[in-house]
């Protein structure tokens, strides 16, 4: 990206002191990395994020290397019946495409705000919005089939590793916290995008900050899916 | 900051890259539906997610045109996990031994 042009020099002003002041330096317009500062912010939030969700599955990790029980087969738990067939993982896959998908609405959402498609915007963000609704959806089933059918508990499960349920609920349920805090955020930018509050300002970069949260739900997901439900 | 500074490039890219993301998502998928069991598995599993995460963080979260500074900012930290999976691992390796001596 192209760096931002020069800022003419600010005239010296007395700085506020108390709340005020904590107001006035959090919000008060500074660019680092060339990027805007709700941009850097954004960032430095979602490095933060991956080392919470990297503590989770270091300490899945821990627990899964150090039982003895057999770790319950991942492949099965999470398996969909068809009819009378059994087909692995079913569920999984679909919420991991349901996600991807989400993503790509997300990312054309970004460009068509930029564009100043304030319709198409806010249409791409519903739709990314709805696909994340129905993410969470499928998590509520899978956590009903798991708690009420397999008898899954954070504490024991009769399938193996009592550590199974702890790991489980924590990391999938963290990060559906995340998608539903991240629906609710998506509304509140595409309400504002179809209102036109942006258009006063001219600068939709807001929902390219929205975008980078949504992406970043995505890739926790890449992750989950992979040292989870894969291994 | 003014809108052109923003990330704006061709939708065509990203119809490029969710669709490569579907096919990778696919195959490691496929993995588990074929029961590819042992180092395979680990190496596949794992090759697969390091590929979907590095595009979407490269192109979705368009960090390949972003400042070094920023790309350097936000991709080294997370390095320094790679020691507590490595300590994690070594401990955990202990403490089922452990248990192997005196629980079972």
């Amino acid at each position: 990206m192209t760096p931002s042009a020069p800022q003419p020099p600010k005239e010296p002003l007395a700085l506020p002191g108390g709340w005020r002041g904590i107001v006035k330096d959090w919000s008060s317009d500074h660019e680092a990395f060339q990027v805007s500062w709700g941009k850097a912010m954004m960032w430095i939030f979602l490095l933060s994020d991956t080392f919470i969700f990297s503590c989770f599955l270091t300490s899945y990790m821990t627990v899964r290397m150090s039982t003895t029980a057999p770790w319950p087969d991942t492949s099965k738990v999470f398996g969909l019946k068809i009819g009378s067939v059994d087909v692995p993982l079913l569920l999984i896959a679909i919420m991991t495409f349901i996600l991807i998908t989400s993503s790509g609405t997300m990312a054309m959402a970004v460009n068509f705000a930029y564009r100043r498609n304030r319709k198409r915007t806010a249409l791409l963000m519903l739709a990314t919005a709805l696909l994340g609704v129905s993410f969470v959806s499928m998590q509520a089933v899978e956590w009903t089939k798991l708690i009420l059918h397999e008898g899954i508990r954070p504490w024991g499960n009769p399938l193996g590793a009592a550590q199974f349920g702890a790991c489980f609920f924590m990391i999938t349920g963290f990060h559906g916290a995340h998608v539903t805090i991240g629906v609710i955020y998506l509304l509140t930018v595409a309400r504002k995008v179809l209102r036109g509050d942006y258009e006063v300002r001219g600068n939709y970069q807001i929902v390219e900050i929205a975008g980078l949260y949504w992406h970043f739900v995505d890739l926790v997901w890449v992750f989950i899916f992979a040292l989870f439900y894969l291994w | 900051m003014s809108a052109n500074t923003g990330q704006q490039h061709p939708i065509s890219i990203y119809l490029k890259i969710w669709g490569l993301l579907f096919v990778l998502s696919t195959l490691s998928y496929l993995v588990d539906y074929f029961h590819v069991e042992g180092y395979l598995r680990w190496a596949l599993i794992l090759t697969l997610m390091f590929m979907k995460a590095g595009l979407i963080v490269a192109v979705f979260m368009h960090m390949m045109w972003e400042r070094l500074a920023l790309m350097y900012a936000i991709l080294v930290p997370p390095l320094c996990l790679l020691v507590l999976v490595a300590t994690m691992a070594s401990e955990s390796n202990y403490t089922f031994l452990t248990r192997g001596i005196f629980f079972r």
